[in-house]
């Protein structure tokens, strides 16, 4: 039975709840069983967000991760606080402003990744962070196909920015192919 | 465009769906957490088939808006939370007593008064039964899962136009907030239930019940003929009465109308209770840990482990219940999980009559049970 939980972290405002949504609802659409839940609240807004989705081929009972397989963490803050909810095979991604602890470093495979700065300065759309993300999780997890990522990002981003959200996807999935 | 059959939905989303599908053409309703989105999807979607939505000045406009709109012929639904469900309750027995269909959600959240707006809890169960005053007709739903959302609120409103009660969708911030897939079934495919209209309304006796029939054909509104609505106690012609022989019939078929006919209202799901040794009673979201703690158990060397969940929370499936206790010769406990204090506890103590131990475990911290914390209480109760 394959299996795959995501969480996604960062602060209120950079989008990690919709990302979550745009991987479930493509992973969905390619006929896997998913659900996709966030921590509501007071850190909804600013402070560090927290949003799950599990992806897999049987039916889900429970709706919570508990240690996830992959953990994305797109500020420090939010990295110090989901850090310890891992496990050995966790693999962790994060944004290279992070600074990751020595022991998360040698115990886990780690993608330190300019995920802010490329929205920033490649897409010219810090909004894109999360999009860039997606493309990064999905490359190492598979859990949809390109074109169901690429019709969920489609379904969610406003009107007149889907190109560039389409390149955002495409160079979260580089970022991966290139990591040294 | 036509609309998709599958999709992803948040739990909210779906209650509005699936009360489309059943018909709903009216929503008044004021915003709350965790409920937010019902109001929203409503507004969206209501005007794409006709219907109307009203953001009220509070919550008691919302279901007072609900209730006027349901007897002037429409499928009306409000949506909130337990500050809000308290402030509904006095409407709720008017529609009660005056026998007028609605379906309210109340998406639970945690603790008294405005509590912990965006944490799960389910510690309005009781209330959701005894909320208004007087004795009175109740039926609540609670689903645990997104499509049960969609399917139950169908279910929901069919019975609130049956019986010509208030039928309360009882939801938790567990699956009101989650998304998962959801199958839009289209109307055509479901059974729907609509009021019966008295054709040969004679302008006076809007409370008469028709031979055959044990709930009164509604009055045709806006035909010509004009009828009384009261929340007193009143004549079979929508007027109030104190005689004590009417108030007793009058009420004893408001209660008989649900009570008699309980057999179709129940629902509940048993898995695997034939032969377990402990056995879980649970609702609503809850029910996701109960079965993650199921599945976890079969991946160990673990006790046997049955989930009886009630869907029809009430009337509670009561026959049900007693007869998994006589016929499960191996049952040796029954473990009540809800997040609460000790709720619905009360009434499986009230049915088991001391048969076999039954054991509380809640949660009230904001938090939700986990299916570890499941295994730890059926392994220290044991």
């Amino acid at each position: 039975m394959a299996k795959t939980e995501i969480r996604m972290t960062g602060s209120g405002g950079q989008g990690v709840i919709m990302g979550t949504i745009i991987l479930a609802e493509a992973a969905y659409e390619d006929g896997k069983q998913v659900v996709q839940c966030q921590a509501y609240g007071p850190e909804a807004r600013g402070g560090s967000s927290k949003a799950e989705t599990i992806v897999s081929d049987d039916r889900i009972h429970y709706t919570k991760i508990k240690y996830p397989d992959l953990l994305l963490s797109l500020t420090q803050e939010s990295l110090d606080k989901f850090k310890d909810a891992v496990k050995e095979s966790t693999i962790f991604v994060v944004d290279s402003d992070i600074e990751v602890p020595e022991e998360i470093m040698k115990a886990h495979k780690v993608y330190s990744l300019p995920i802010l700065d490329s929205a920033r300065n490649v897409i010219k759309n810090k909004m894109s962070a999360n999009i860039i993300s997606c493309g990064a999780v999905n490359e190492l997890t598979h859990v949809a196909t390109q074109e169901a990522l690429e019709a969920a990002v489609l379904n969610h981003v406003p009107k007149g920015t889907g190109d560039s959200n389409l390149a955002a996807l495409r160079l979260g999935a580089q970022l991966i192919k290139e990591y040294k | 465009m036509s609309e998709k059959r599958f999709k992803l939905l948040q739990g909210n989303e779906a209650v509005v769906e699936g009360a489309i599908a059943a018909g709903m053409r009216f929503y008044a309703g004021y915003p709350i957490t965790p409920s937010t989105e019902i109001a929203e999807r409503s507004a969206l979607r209501l005007p794409q088939v006709g219907g109307k939505f009203v953001q009220m000045e509070d919550e008691i406009g919302g279901i007072a808006a609900a209730l006027g709109a349901s007897v002037a012929g429409l499928k009306s639904m409000t949506a909130t939370s337990g500050p809000g469900f308290s402030l509904k309750q006095e409407n709720i027995g008017y529609a009660a007593i005056a026998e007028i269909p609605i379906v309210i959600v109340d998406v639970q959240r945690e603790g008294p008064s405005t509590g912990l707006p965006t944490s799960p809890s389910q510690g309005d169960l009781m209330q959701s039964k005894w909320g208004t005053h007087g004795d009175h007709p109740v039926i609540v739903i609670s689903p645990s899962s997104v499509q049960e959302c969609y399917s139950e609120t169908v279910r929901a409103f069919n019975m609130a136009e049956r019986f010509r009660v208030p039928v309360i969708f009882l939801m938790d911030e567990i699956i009101g907030h989650l998304r998962e897939g959801c199958e839009m079934i289209p109307p055509e495919e479901l059974t729907i239930s609509n009021r019966r209209i008295d054709r040969k309304f004679n302008g006076t006796m809007a409370y008469a019940v028709q031979e055959g029939n044990y709930v009164p054909e509604f009055a045709p509104f806006g035909k010509g003929d004009h009828f009384n609505v009261t929340g007193l106690f009143h004549d079979l012609d929508g007027f109030p009465t104190n005689d004590n022989q009417k108030t007793d019939s009058q009420e004893r078929r408001l209660l008989d109308k649900i009570t008699k006919r309980r057999d179709r209202i129940q629902k509940w799901e048993e898995v695997e209770c034939e032969d377990c040794e402990t056995m879980i009673v649970c609702f609503g979201g809850t029910a996701r840990a109960v079965q993650g703690a199921m599945d976890e158990a079969k991946k160990q060397d673990f006790f046997k482990i049955g989930m009886f969940r009630p869907i029809t929370v009430w009337p509670f499936p009561e026959e049900a219940l007693n007869k998994i206790i006589r016929q499960n010769k191996h049952l040796r406990q029954i473990i009540v999980a809800e997040h609460n204090d000790g709720q619905m506890v009360l009434e499986v103590q009230r049915i088991v009559e001391g048969r076999v131990p039954v054991i509380h475990l809640g949660k009230i911290d904001g938090t939700t049970i986990t299916p570890e914390e499941v295994l730890k209480k059926i392994e220290e109760e044991y």
